[in-house]
């Protein structure tokens, strides 16, 4: 009796804690996949900040990818001044965790799917990526490029000759 | 009997096609300068160095042994053609493997193909890191083989015009819009560059008014002006054009895919002042009335599924995904998911047949082309007129291309013949993908997309898909831009040397 009523205790806190992650927590694969579900709920998204901050107004466009898909945030403008890093090639984005309304198609945006952010925190400051120059590349490069115009001299020589 | 190739038509083949590849190789040194002065990305630079050294290398090996001063014949300009463009996927794919955001170098070729057919279904792993010397690379595929590879060669590496009318053929195109051809290929470039110049200016400025950084905007204007002219849908970031959030920016984009899927002849009427061509033309025509229907179609089938609750909103999402199917560009306001996921088997019909049914002929757009489509209606009216009439009556058909012609059984046979060849290929993609467990329509949206070069997809092209499908997508997408073809004259050549006497 006891074995069985802590099973069920067990049994219905991984039940409890699994959705409670489903609800909080959805991958961007998941918010399009089951974006019926989801269209006008609070929804909390984690990721990268990717690209530009595109400033519109009070508001402003910005896009967290969470390792999957970009998925556009619409945030009032003063929740973005503290975002410093958007990631590209240079530049590892900070990574956020965004608590806003999910939008299947939203009105205000000719349809889009999108996230109005009303909380966006900094989990992790993003930073800059230092690449080392690749000597091997470097090398290869220079080796290759003095094969080809000697080949290309030789070639030119003896088509003369 | 079927003739065995000689020793001289192999030379004049690997001539040619090593002066391609020498060309290909010569390109590379745009990203390498950009990537090395302008986006100070030296490494990225290195990719481009080494892949350039190694094609022009190739190149110079290639005409060296194989030289020859004879002219191609049409057959042997059908192979260099078909053989360049793997060539070009092959060279072209090895920058973008070196800068490890491709999983297999099959990965890097699948995206190649899909750049230079101007189709834009992407295989790239974290697009959003990509460097800009890459992103620049993946976008300049499309304009260089949007306008064609072979009018690289014509305008600036291969001397004499009797062979390279041959090699213009062999792309695809048969209307020569001066009568000197190496003039007709010129004149594509400078059309194509000045459009460049244009539509980046337009983009870059639209794209600061929306709030993109200087140099962001210009840099994406550009790319997404290549992508778009050219009918190949890249974008710079993984949202595609949902990234923007713009409705200005998507008219913009609109503009672009239209007349990148106007027949260049089009475009050189329209420069000569005569603007009533684009009225009076079977492609135009044919063009209009084919949107109508499939944008009628898809409405009817959004409408059905309640996909968008405002009217407004569906027009503006349907219409986009339709333009951008027929002009077979691929550019994507939705996520390619909600395809299928919301859009409904209606809806997903009439993008298909927008995709199969595609753009201009003599354009960057791929599909069965609206001349085709606008002939085998005059045809189909012909022969109901000739079943109507007495047997006596002498039943003629016109239409108007540039100039007024009569529709001739020869010309409709051809017509007949690509066309029911392109069926085959997007039959021939929906097979596989079904036998790998794809569902059906889906594959045949996948397929259709890749041979009409389209680049729309429905969430099947995907790193994790099959090996087998992605080499299928790659004949297809190599098959449908070059109509067939001159991949049909590389198997036959490969047959004439194996059986022939």
């Amino acid at each position: 009796m006891r074995n069985f009523f802590l099973l069920l205790v067990l049994f219905s806190v991984l039940i409890i804690f699994s959705s409670r992650c489903y609800a909080q927590a959805p991958t961007s694969l998941e918010l399009i996949n089951n974006a019926k579900q989801y269209d006008g709920k609070v929804v909390n998204y984690k990721g990268e900040v990717i690209g530009d901050i595109m400033i519109r107004g009070d508001y402003a466009w910005l896009h967290v990818n969470d390792g999957i898909i970009a998925i556009g945030i619409w945030a009032p403008k003063t929740m973005v001044q503290d975002i410093r890093y958007a990631g590209d090639y240079h530049i590892k984005g900070d990574i956020v965790e965004v608590s806003g309304t999910f939008h299947r198609s939203c009105l205000e945006h000719g349809g889009d799917l999108d996230v109005h952010a009303s909380e966006i925190k900094k989990i992790t400051p993003g930073s800059l990526i230092i690449q080392p120059i690749n000597r091997r590349k470097v090398y290869v490069g220079i080796y290759s490029l003095v094969l080809v115009l000697l080949f290309y001299a030789l070639r030119e020589f003896f088509q003369n000759k | 009997m079927i003739l065995k190739p000689q020793v001289n038509d192999i030379k004049n083949i690997g001539y040619y096609l090593g002066r391609i590849i020498l060309g290909i190789g010569l390109t590379m040194f745009l990203p390498f300068i950009t990537g090395l002065v302008l986006f100070r990305e030296p490494n990225c630079a290195l990719d481009f160095l080494i892949s350039a050294n190694i094609a022009i290398f190739i190149g110079l090996v290639l005409s060296w042994l194989c030289k020859t001063d004879k002219e191609l014949n049409t057959g042997q300009a059908m192979v260099v053609i078909a053989l360049s463009w793997l060539a070009a996927m092959a060279l072209s794919a090895i920058p973008l493997l070196l800068s490890g955001h491709y999983k297999s170098f099959l990965d890097a070729c699948f995206e190649t193909m899909s750049g230079f057919t101007t189709t834009g279904l992407t295989l790239v792993q974290d697009l959003d890191h990509l460097s800009k010397s890459h992103n620049l690379w993946r976008h300049l595929g499309p304009f260089l083989g949007g306008q064609g590879i072979a009018i690289i060669a014509i305008s600036f590496l291969v001397k004499g015009a009797g062979g390279m009318f041959n090699l213009y053929l062999g792309e695809g195109r048969d209307e020569k819009l001066v009568p000197n051809v190496i003039n007709t290929a010129r004149f594509i470039w400078i059309i194509s560059i000045i459009y460049l110049i244009l539509g980046t200016i337009v983009l870059g400025l639209v794209g600061m008014s929306i709030g993109l950084k200087a140099q962001s905007a210009f840099f994406h204007g550009a790319c997404i002006f290549m992508a778009g002219f050219d009918t190949a849908g890249f974008s710079p970031q993984s949202p595609n054009i949902l990234y923007y959030h713009s409705l200005i920016y998507e008219i913009v984009i609109i503009f672009f895919m239209v007349i990148g899927s106007f027949n260049f002849n089009l475009h050189y009427q329209i420069w000569r002042g005569n603007f009533k061509e684009i009225w009076k033309n079977i492609e135009t025509r044919t063009l209009l009335f084919v949107i109508m229907m499939v944008t009628l179609i898809t409405m009817a089938g959004l409408r059905r599924m309640g996909v968008y609750s405002d009217g407004l909103i569906l027009f503006r999402k349907g219409f986009f995904q339709i333009i951008s199917g027929q002009t077979t560009t691929g550019y994507m306001t939705i996520y390619a998911q909600q395809f299928i996921q919301e859009w409904g088997n209606l809806a997903l019909t009439g993008i298909i047949l927008a995709m199969a049914l595609g753009g201009c002929a003599c354009s960057t757009a791929g599909g069965i082309k609206m001349l085709r489509v606008g002939v085998i209606y005059k045809a189909f009216r012909q022969d109901i007129k000739r079943m109507m009439l007495s047997p006596n009556a002498v039943v003629v058909q016109k239409f108007h291309h540039i100039k007024t012609m009569f529709i001739e059984d020869a010309q409709v046979r051809a017509v007949l013949v690509v066309t029911l060849g392109y069926f085959f290929l997007y039959g021939l993609g929906t097979l596989i993908g079904v036998w790998l467990g794809y569902p059906f329509l889906e594959s045949l949206f996948e397929s259709t997309s890749a041979a009409a070069n389209v680049g729309l997809s429905c969430g099947i092209t995907d790193t994790s898909m099959p090996a087998i499908l992605k080499v299928t997508y790659i004949i297809e997408m190599w098959a449908g831009r070059l109509e067939l073809m001159s991949v049909f004259a590389l198997f036959g050549f490969f047959v004439a040397y194996l059986k022939g006497k």
